[in-house]
Order: structure tokens, then sequence, then C-alpha cells
């Protein structure tokens, strides 16, 4: 039997902020919640069930933090589940909520992710000592750059590539008014600039740290068709992981990645995946993870990522595949959310609905996340129309 | 999508009621609670033979029965295989950098470790996988893809069942290790076409 035909009605999401203290945690899932809620005019009452995600509860200290927002939720008496993958949990969060339709168990289902990393120290729950290993890294930066570094070995890629990446993304935010970074006069050459934290990758490389919500109203096929409003059809969902320590493994494009991009554009019936595919929404928290993910997703052959980024074509303003027309996780970084945000995202370009950042006639796109050591793997392709 | 975006959700609209006798006064925003984490840990059957070794100076890797790939540390099983491992392979304190960063920022959790300072992924000779560590007695900017290190122990009289026995990895002089990935990943490389 078919899977049922799956369809995004509402997008919402909070402004993203170092720190939004106007809210508490129950009340910014509540924000992005009613704004799904109200594009995909649909009330409380209409949910089946809530699918939530967001990072290890070392990140807020509030352990399983499902059990007391169930309420604020809506989700009492319903069914209420929680998605568990690191920083790509945002995305497998999503693929969950999506496959509670597809599998019939749900026709109407609301899905949420988060974080106020405001009320949360990332740096320490990311780096919890073991007697087993030194204890050098600081944080993520320090886990990833040398494998950025790796990849500058490997591709002979210009230094100043990852300096691009940043560069148009903080631009890209400028149009999306719920980015964290509204940076407007940042030049290219204050990236380039700024001071280097974890060599080879700058401070203005970076993702900040945000506090932030996103949610998704997913419904069925009947349901799609009735609602009058704005429409994204998914095409194709994947989840992949694997261990972040084993030999020969390729830390540049693993292989999760790789089989999980294949089995994506496979179940979308993408063949040209550059051609097909008109945005894409990329968990890229270091500059040059977009590089490395357009060949890893196989955007671009081995070694030819970088190229496809200095010649301007993953830029909104005139590219050929636009990525990040959001500003991405380099402009908004609420980590339980932004793999979400990056499905999100990809909706709203193929609803025609992404406002200033729309790609002109998005038919569709890819939302895509990572977490962990680049091992856990989340990604989606929506569509304008029916798959 | 709302005509304004920020505009708050029409249900969170309007004023908030509350009760008279705090009417007025200044919201409480945050609170500070500090938290603490204490723990017991357990390292198991193959990280407490890795531990007891590392206070003599010795490393204990693990032999995968299947792939015949050699982890350290060893956790007692194959990430690959999904098998236990099959035994213990004593490894040198010798080995090459496969990749580093440099931090230039200091961290909390390490205020000796005065930045810039540069950690490497070691893999050890004999050893499948990368060791984390700290790259040592060689200014940062002079660490290369492929040098060669060893290990620099703590004096004998300070050995704990700890890795921190290890205080870092400094250069032997020996060439390089040629690391060709592409060779390794089976593809052509497009630089050399």
């Amino acid at each position: 039997m078919a899977a049922e035909r799956t369809a995004v009605i509402g997008v919402g999401q909070t402004k993203y902020a170092a720190a939004r203290r106007d809210v508490s945690i129950a009340g910014l899932l509540r924000e992005a919640a009613y704004r799904a809620l109200e594009m995909a005019e649909r009330s409380w009452s209409d949910v089946d069930a809530v699918i939530i995600g967001k990072a290890p509860d070392f990140f807020e200290g509030v352990m399983m933090p499902e059990v007391y927002l169930a309420e604020a939720l809506g989700a009492v008496g319903k069914p209420i589940m929680r998605v568990h993958t690191a920083g790509s949990v945002g995305g497998s969060t999503a693929c969950v909520a999506a496959s509670m339709v597809q599998s019939r168990v749900h026709r109407c289902v609301l899905t949420i992710g988060w974080e106020k990393q405001s009320e949360s120290n990332a740096m320490w729950a990311l780096s919890l000592p073991q007697p087993f290993a030194t204890s050098v890294n600081a944080g993520a930066g320090g886990y990833f750059s040398p494998i950025i570094r790796r990849y500058m070995m490997m591709t002979g890629a210009p230094e100043l590539i990852g300096c691009m990446v940043a560069h148009k993304d903080r631009r890209q935010a400028l149009l999306n008014p719920y980015a964290h970074l509204h940076q407007h006069d940042l030049t290219f050459e204050q990236v380039v600039d700024s001071p280097m934290l974890w060599d080879p990758i700058r401070y203005s490389e970076t993702c900040p740290s945000s506090d932030g919500a996103c949610a998704m109203v997913l419904v069925d096929e009947a349901s799609g068709d009735a609602h009058d409003g704005p429409v994204a059809w998914v095409h194709g969902t994947a989840m992949r992981s694997e261990s972040n320590s084993y030999g020969g493994r390729n830390m540049v494009s693993p292989a999760a990645s790789e089989q999980c991009a294949d089995d994506v554009f496979a179940q979308a019936g993408i063949v040209d995946r550059r051609a097909e595919i008109d945005a894409v929404e990329m968990y890229v928290p270091f500059s040059w993870y977009e590089p490395m993910w357009l060949e890893s997703l196989g955007f671009a052959s081995v070694g030819e990522g970088w190229r496809m980024v200095e010649s301007g074509a993953t830029a909104l303003d005139g590219g050929d595949l636009p990525v990040n027309c959001s500003g991405g996780v380099l402009s908004s970084n609420p980590i339980g959310a932004s793999g979400m945000i990056r499905f999100a995202e990809a909706a709203l370009q193929v609803m025609g609905a992404a406002g200033e950042h729309q790609v002109d006639g998005a038919r569709r796109a890819m939302g895509h996340a990572y977490g962990g050591g680049a091992q856990y793997y989340a990604m989606w392709i929506v569509g304008s129309g029916k798959p | 999508m709302a005509d304004d975006p920020l505009a708050p959700p029409a249900a969170l609209a309007g004023d908030v009621t509350v009760p008279p006798a705090v009417a007025g006064a200044e919201p409480v925003q945050s609170v500070c609670t500090p938290i603490r984490l204490s723990y017991t840990y357990t390292p198991g059957k193959a990280l407490s033979r890795y531990l007891r070794a590392m206070a003599e100076r010795r490393i204990l890797g693990e032999r995968c029965g299947v792939t015949g790939q050699v982890f350290v540390p060893p956790r007692g099983v194959s990430p690959l295989a999904g098998t236990t491992t099959a035994g213990v392979v004593e490894l040198a304190d010798t080995g090459y950098v496969d990749s580093f960063n440099i931090t230039r920022v200091p961290i909390e959790r390490r205020p000796d470790l005065k930045p810039p300072y540069c950690s490497a992924w070691i893999v050890l000779d004999g050893a499948s996988v990368g060791f984390m560590g700290l790259v040592i007695n060689i200014a940062p900017e002079e660490v290369r893809i492929g040098m060669r290190v060893r290990a620099v122990w703590k004096p004998d009289d300070e050995l704990e069942t700890s890795a921190a026995n290890i205080l870092g990895w400094e250069p032997t002089g020996e060439p390089d290790e040629v690391i060709d990935d592409y060779e390794r990943l089976g593809r052509a490389d497009p630089g050399r076409a």
C-alpha cells in the first residue's frame, strides 16, 4: 500500500535572537505553534499528535522538557513524541512528523523544534569530560575545524571560499525578518579580517547562539487538497546515522550523508540534482560546510563544491542553486530548531511564501540537517505539486 | 504568512491580566540558578584495561575480528561489524597527525591551555582510527597534516589511570606520512585529470 501523500500547510517561526527574555521556553514554543496554526487555519483541537525535538537536555538543564511542555503544546490527552538526534534533530523531527501522516496513523500533526541558548551553556554541554580521552576541544568549532582543514587540503580550495559563504548568508539574512543576525553594513573584508577562533574558522564564519522555535502543521492528502492557503507536498524524507569513528571513515563526506541523499533524491524521482532542485536550505553552522555538503549531496562532483560557491551559483541573487536564502544556520542557530527551520524554509519556498528571500518560481526545494560528529542526517524534498 | 511577520500571533495579542496584588510590579524575566551534575563513571571492561595500561605508559587498542580494524580508545565493540572486539592490541606511542585545529580563544574548562594551541587527530601506528590530543613542543603554525609525532608522558610518579597521562604529542622529525584522500576514497583527483 502506498504511503499517504502528506502536505505542509502551516509554518510558524519566532524571531530568533541571542536572548528572548520576554518569553519562557513554553511561551517561545506557543509563539511558533500559534503562527503555524494560523497559517494552516487550524486550532489546537484539530491537532491529532505533537512531535517535538530539541538538543540534548544538558543544554538548558531541563530534563525531559516534553513532560512539562505537554500542556503548553495542547498535547494533554494526545500522543506526544520527542525525537533525539543531536544537532540534526529539527530535521529528524520533521521526518518523524511526516511519517505519522504518511503511515495514516494521524491526519493532522503539529511538529516543533526549539532551543533557548540564553538559558543554556552549549560549550559546556558539548565538552563533558571523559577520563578515557583528553578534553582539548573548544566546543563544536574545535571538532569541525580539522575536518574543514582536510577538505581544504584535499581540494586545494582557495582560502577565502568560507568567507564568501559567510558573507552571502549574512547578506541573505537581511531579507528574512526572523533571522537573528541582521548585519546591514557587513563587508566581505570585515568577514576576512574577523578573528580566527578555531583556525581555519574565523569568528564571522561561525553560527551565532540563538533562542528560537520553529513549528509546522502537516496533514493528509484530502486535507491538503481542501486547504485554500499555500501547500508544500512532501516528495521524500530520509534519515541515516553512523558511528563517528571507524577505520577509513570519510570525515569530509560521511557515507551516511551520501546514502541519505541518494535515498531522498530517489524517492523524489530526481536525476539531475542541480538542475531539478530550485532552492536548498542546508545545515551550515561553519561556512566551509556549504561547499562540503554541495559535494556530499551530489550537487557538485568531488572537489568542485568550492567552485560553485566561487562562481556565485549558490547566491539568491543570480545563482542557479540558491543555498540558504533565509540566511541559514550562520545567521540564526537555535540548535534544536535549526534543522526544522531548514525544512520549513524549504516548504516556504515551494509555497511561494518566503517573502523577500523567495526564489522566483521555486517548484522543488531541499531541507537538510546534520548533527553529532557529522554522523546524523535528515533530509526532505518538498514540491509545489503533488509527488 | 501574516502581513507583519513579527506581529504577535492573534491568540497571543492583547494585554495579560495580572492579579491586583502584583499589578505594576517589575516582571521577573529570568532567575539564575547554578546547577551541578556529579556522577560516578563506570568505564566497563575494555576501557578499564585501557585506563590501567595508561598508568603503565602503555596504550591498548582492540581489534575487530571481522574487519581487522584496531580501535583506540577501545569500547569493546566494533562500530562497523557490530560485534564485540576479538582481542587486545598494544600500540606504539607514535603516529601521525591526521588533521588538526588551532584554537585561538581561551576555553573555560582548560585554563592551563594558553592559546594559540594545536589539537589534532593522531593516528597511532597500527590503529585504524584517530585519537584526539595536543601537539606540543612546536609552534602551531608549523604543524602539518601527515607530520610524525610521539607521546610526551607525565613523569612516572604522576601517572594515573587516565588518558591525561599523555601531556601531548611532539614531532619526531621523521619524514611526513603521505596522505592521499582521493586514493583512500577510490576516486579520481579532479585536480590531476
